[in-house]
């Protein structure tokens, strides 16, 4: 086990102020990035906003998911949806509808004409699809790796539908080409900045939330149950609404994480939610720290950052270099970075 | 033994049969305590003690015969309404929960309403708080109450689980071997603290330690490959011939 308590002792002074600056940078970051690059970060805290939920039901809960992309992707595709109509002149349908013959909007396409009805889905639909099927599996005591692989199965089948139905779902190009959100043009001035500050305002939002529920007393029966589920059933709980619950609220901030996601990328497609992403959200957040919640948002930022970097130089490279990564911290640093951090390795 | 007071029976086990594909590891058991009452259950290793446990507190179900507590047939109730109508149980290896503090284990156990929207909170009812401080004193890890209870010593760990068990609340308390694992010292301790619950609680312990069960000073039930053998007191007990030949390794 390396030793990093020297290095750990050095920064301790200036802990605690370190959240406040961070916080601070985070704000002011428009007014000193280039456009593209406020971009690059508002998407990176998006997918934070993913990872604080995985701090939830992976760190606390022991329950691995390796379908997120999923959730993710209900929260993508229902902004996605959204933009497509509201760009679209009377009477018409988006042109990848067209190409594959399609003349009419398929029914369950039209409520997300309307903004409020999209917002309430972006929320509504991965929480509740989180919360049966999370359902489903607990109360059968399916838990641990089982869970994890119906998990990936779950995100294979729903990437392989979007794909299958391409003449609803714009198949494996996904969704593209939006000009305005509520009325308010994505390329007009102001549009980026005011976008970030809301995806920062969620992220911290949650993260404060996840904080209070991780010291309530649901956070440590949650953990509870990570450690001992035979025992807290046999004291008298029935640990599966608990899970459901976590597992929920997990599912509702991969949704609208993958919702602001799609508004900063400008695409959602079946390569962005799949099997392989679902896994590297995991990656993301077993590098931060899957019991620190920003750990989970530091990890999630260095990570693609550091994909960011690599990917556009030597694209074939970085599949092999987080798989590295990976396998460094779970021998070396199971607590992630916010192990480091807290000066304890193990 | 309150020998005056009418004793009110509490749980009856009826001809209880656990059958793992085709092993029998109860076979038609049938006993009763009564409310108050001490009962250790001995035996040899695979007698069926643990499963005569299990089945109390639902997880296993019996494939004949009817578990009556309270006058109610639990055998098919829910693990968590077995616990609601009293009952809790103390696992063999200690059952404490590791990354949480001695006190937020205790506070588990305290707890008395345990839906889960119920748990959206920090704060403990005053009575919870009063029944977490009693079990701390009663098995005297007062000065280890913020400590993760997986680092306690092993006797501690046994110790917390028994008064996790206790601040349940529950009147029937199943102790499945409270002292593997413990010296001498540690043993009284514990007969100690199993005596100290007094009339209020009934308890059924298992245990293999005879020293242990003779400082219980308390009726002793002996099973036998899932059946019913022998009852009395330890010294009735110890000096029959068929008990003697079931520990020897003679099938009697």
């Amino acid at each position: 086990m390396p030793d990093f308590s020297a290095l750990t002792a050095r920064f301790a002074p200036v802990k605690p102020l370190l959240p406040w600056l961070l916080l601070a940078l985070a704000l002011v970051a428009p007014f000193a990035l280039s456009s593209y690059d406020l971009n690059l970060l508002a998407r990176f805290m998006a997918m934070g906003i993913l990872a604080l939920g995985l701090v939830l039901i992976w760190g606390h809960g022991g329950i691995l998911s390796l379908g997120q992309g999923v959730f993710f992707g209900l929260g993508g595709y229902a902004i996605a949806i959204h933009m497509k109509l509201a760009d679209l002149p009377d009477g018409e349908i988006p042109d990848f509808m067209v190409w594959s013959g399609r003349e009419s909007l398929p029914l369950w396409w039209e409520p997300f004409t309307s903004p409020l009805f999209t917002l309430a889905a972006i929320i509504v639909i991965p929480t509740l699809a989180g919360a049966l099927f999370s359902w489903a599996v607990f109360h059968r005591r399916v838990g641990g790796t089982y869970f994890a692989l119906i998990t990936q199965a779950l995100s294979l089948a729903f990437a392989t539908l979007i794909i299958s139905r391409q003449d609803v779902t714009g198949g494996f190009n996904g969704l593209t080409d939006f000009y305005s959100i509520f009325g308010v043009g994505l390329a007009s001035p102001g549009t980026g900045s005011m976008l970030y500050w809301i995806t920062l305002a969620v992220l911290c939002v949650a993260f404060i939330a996840l904080r209070w529920l991780l010291a309530s007393r649901f956070g440590i029966l949650l953990r509870a149950s990570r450690d001992g589920e035979n025992r807290v059933r046999f004291l008298g709980y029935n640990p599966t609404p608990f899970k459901v619950a976590a597992f929920a609220i997990a599912a509702m901030l991969a949704g609208v994480g993958g919702a602001l996601f799609t508004l900063h990328a400008g695409v959602v497609s079946p390569a962005l939610i799949g099997v392989v992403p679902s896994i590297e959200m995991v990656v993301w957040v077993a590098i931060g720290g899957r019991y620190s919640l920003a750990g989970a948002i530091v990890g999630a930022l260095l990570v693609n950052l550091a994909r960011d970097a690599v990917s556009s130089a030597f694209p074939e490279l970085w599949l092999y270099l987080m798989g590295a990564l990976f396998i460094f911290v779970v021998t070396l640093l199971p607590r992630g970075l916010a192990g480091l951090a807290k000066g304890k390795a193990a | 033994m309150s020998g005056s007071a009418v004793s009110e029976l509490l749980l009856s086990v009826d001809g209880v049969t656990v059958d793992y594909s085709g092993f029998k590891a109860l076979d038609g058991f049938s006993m009763t305590l009564n409310r108050g009452e001490t009962r250790v259950v001995i035996g040899p290793n695979g007698a069926g003690k643990s499963t005569l446990c299990d089945t109390i507190i639902g997880r296993v179900r019996p494939s004949e015969g009817r578990i009556v507590f309270k006058g109610e047939d639990i055998q098919n109730l829910p693990e968590q309404a077995i616990v609601g109508r009293g009952i809790c149980r103390k696992f063999q290896a200690p059952g404490v929960l590791p990354t949480l503090s001695v006190r937020d284990n205790l506070a588990l156990a305290a707890r008395r309403d345990r839906r889960w929207w119920k748990s959206l909170g920090t704060g403990i009812p005053v009575e919870e708080r009063a029944a977490v401080e009693e079990a701390l004193e009663a098995v005297a890890l007062t000065h280890r109450a913020d400590v993760e209870a997986g680092t306690l010593a092993h006797g501690e760990k046994q110790w917390l689980e028994i008064a996790m068990v206790m601040a349940t609340g529950a009147e029937l308390l199943l102790l499945d071997e409270p002292t593997a694992g413990m010296g001498p010292a540690e043993t009284s301790r514990t007969a100690q603290l199993i005596l100290g619950l007094g009339d209020s609680r009934t308890v059924l312990v298992i245990d293999h330690d005879m020293s242990f069960v003779e400082q219980l000073a308390a009726p002793v039930t002996v099973m036998h490959q899932g059946k019913f053998l022998k009852q009395g007191s330890v010294a009735e007990v110890r000096a029959d011939p068929q008990v003697a030949a079931v520990y020897l390794g003679h099938t009697a």
